[in-house]
C-alpha cells in the first residue's frame, strides 16, 4: 500500500512541476503524452518478458490484453471494455478508479489539464513497438467532475516497416 | 561451464551485448627447431596452421605468441611478418603458442547481423504463415538456442549440447534485460549495451 500512496505522490509531484515549468495546460499535456510515449516503448518489453502473452491478431485481443493483464500488472486495475466502433477499431476503457488520481483535485485555473495524459503516451508507446499505431485520449474524467474516466482507444494501422522477421 | 556464449541482437540485427564464458582453450606451446614440421599460412589476418599435427596443435590452431609474447594479427609484437620470421633459420630455436583463434569483436558483429539474416531467410522458407524463425541450431559441439521477442530483439545462447532449461533461461535474460538496460534512463534504445551492473534498479 506504501508503495501505492508514493507512485500516487510522485505523479502528483512530477504534474506540478510540469505544470510550473511550462506556461499552459496545453503544453502540460503534451509533455505527459511524450514522457509516456518514452516509458511506454520500454515499458512493453518488460510487460512481455514478465506476461508471457503471444501476439494479438485483432483489436479486440489487444484490448482485452491490455485491460485485463496489463492495468492489472502495473497499476492494479482492471478497466471495462465498452463502446466498441461498428468496424472494430474503436473502444473505450472505462476505468472506475484510477491511482494516478488519488487525493487529486484540479483547481480552476487549469481546467484544460489533462492529468492523466501520461497514460495515453504510454498505450501509444508500447503498441507502437508491437507494430500498431493507435491513439489514445481521455474523453471522461473523474477529475473534471464526470462519474467515471474513459479513454478512448483507436486504431490508426499495422506499422508495416521493420516487422521482425517472420510477422509478414 | 554449460554456457558457452549470450549475444543480444537488436531489431536492425546489430549486436548490442555479447557475453562469453568458455572454459579456458586448449593452447599448446612448445619449442621448435628449423625446419618448423608444421605448414603455416595466412588467413584472414592470422598465422594458422594449415596442415601438420603434434602434442596438441591441430590444424586450424592460430600462432598466438612466439617467445612468449603474443602476435598482432600476422605481425610479431616487434612488428616483423610471422611467416617471415619463423622462415628464417637464424631465428631458431623458436618458442611458438598455438590455439583456437578467438573471434574478434568485429568478427562477432558480423556474425550476428549475419544470423539476423538467416533467421530472416528461415522465418521466409516456412510454409506456415507466422513462423517462430529459428529457435535452434545444433551441431556436435554446441546448440545454439535464439528467442525472439515480439518487438523483434534477439536473444541468442550457444550451450552444451545436453544442457536443458535453456529456453528459461532465455526468459529470464529477457527479464534482465528489461530490468538492467530498459530501466536505466540512461541506455538508449537499441544501442550496444555497456551498463555498470553497480546500478541496481529500485523500484
Amino acid at each position: 500500500m506504501g508503495s501505492q500512496w508514493l507512485f500516487t505522490l510522485t505523479y502528483g509531484a512530477l504534474v506540478t512541476q510540469l505544470c510550473k515549468d511550462y506556461e499552459n495546460d496545453e503544453d502540460v499535456n503534451k509533455q505527459l503524452d511524450k514522457m509516456g510515449y518514452n516509458i511506454g516503448v520500454r515499458l512493453i518489453e518488460d510487460f512481455l518478458a514478465r506476461s508471457n502473452v503471444g501476439r494479438c491478431h485483432d483489436f479486440r485481443e489487444t484490448a482485452d490484453v491490455i485491460a485485463k493483464v496489463a492495468f492489472k500488472m502495473y497499476l492494479g486495475i482492471t478497466p471495462s471494455i465498452t463502446n466498441w466502433s461498428p468496424a472494430g477499431d474503436e473502444f473505450s476503457l472505462i476505468l472506475e478508479n484510477n491511482p494516478l488520481v488519488d487525493f487529486v483535485e484540479l483547481p480552476d485555473n487549469h481546467s484544460s489539464l489533462i492529468y492523466s495524459n501520461l497514460l495515453c503516451g504510454v498505450l501509444r508507446g508500447a503498441l507502437e513497438m508491437v507494430q500498431m499505431a493507435v491513439e489514445a485520449k481521455f474523453v471522461q474524467d473523474t477529475l473534471k467532475g464526470d462519474g467515471v474516466t474513459e479513454i478512448r482507444m483507436r486504431f490508426i494501422r499495422r506499422i508495416e516497416d521493420n516487422l521482425p522477421a517472420g510477422e509478414e | 561451464m554449460a554456457i558457452f556464449s549470450v549475444y543480444v541482437v537488436n531489431k536492425a540485427g546489430g549486436l548490442i551485448y555479447q557475453l562469453d564464458s568458455y572454459a579456458p582453450r586448449a593452447e599448446a606451446e612448445k619449442t621448435f627447431s628449423y625446419p618448423l614440421d608444421l605448414l603455416l599460412k595466412l588467413h584472414d589476418e592470422r598465422v594458422l596452421v594449415a596442415f601438420g599435427q603434434r602434442d596438441g596443435i591441430r590444424v586450424g590452431h592460430a600462432v598466438l605468441a612466439i617467445n612468449g609474447m603474443d602476435v598482432n594479427g600476422k605481425y610479431t609484437a616487434d612488428g616483423k611478418e610471422v611467416l617471415e620470421y619463423l622462415g628464417n633459420p637464424a631465428n631458431y630455436p623458436v618458442s611458438i603458442r598455438f590455439g583456437r583463434p578467438r573471434l574478434t569483436s568485429n568478427e562477432k558483429l558480423m556474425l550476428a547481423s549475419m544470423f539476423h539474416s538467416l533467421f530472416a531467410i528461415g522465418s521466409q522458407l516456412s510454409p506456415e504463415q507466422g513462423s517462430s524463425g529459428i529457435e535452434m541450431l545444433e551441431t556436435d559441439t554446441f546448440k545454439l538456442h535464439c528467442y525472439q521477442t515480439l518487438t523483434g530483439i534477439k536473444f541468442v545462447v550457444l550451450a552444451d549440447p545436453r544442457q536443458a532449461g535453456i529456453d528459461s533461461l532465455l526468459r529470464k535474460i529477457y527479464e534482465i534485460y528489461s530490468d538492467f538496460a530498459l530501466k536505466n534512463p540512461f541506455y538508449s534504445l537499441e544501442m550496444p549495451i555497456r551498463l555498470n551492473l553497480r546500478w541496481t534498479p529500485t523500484f
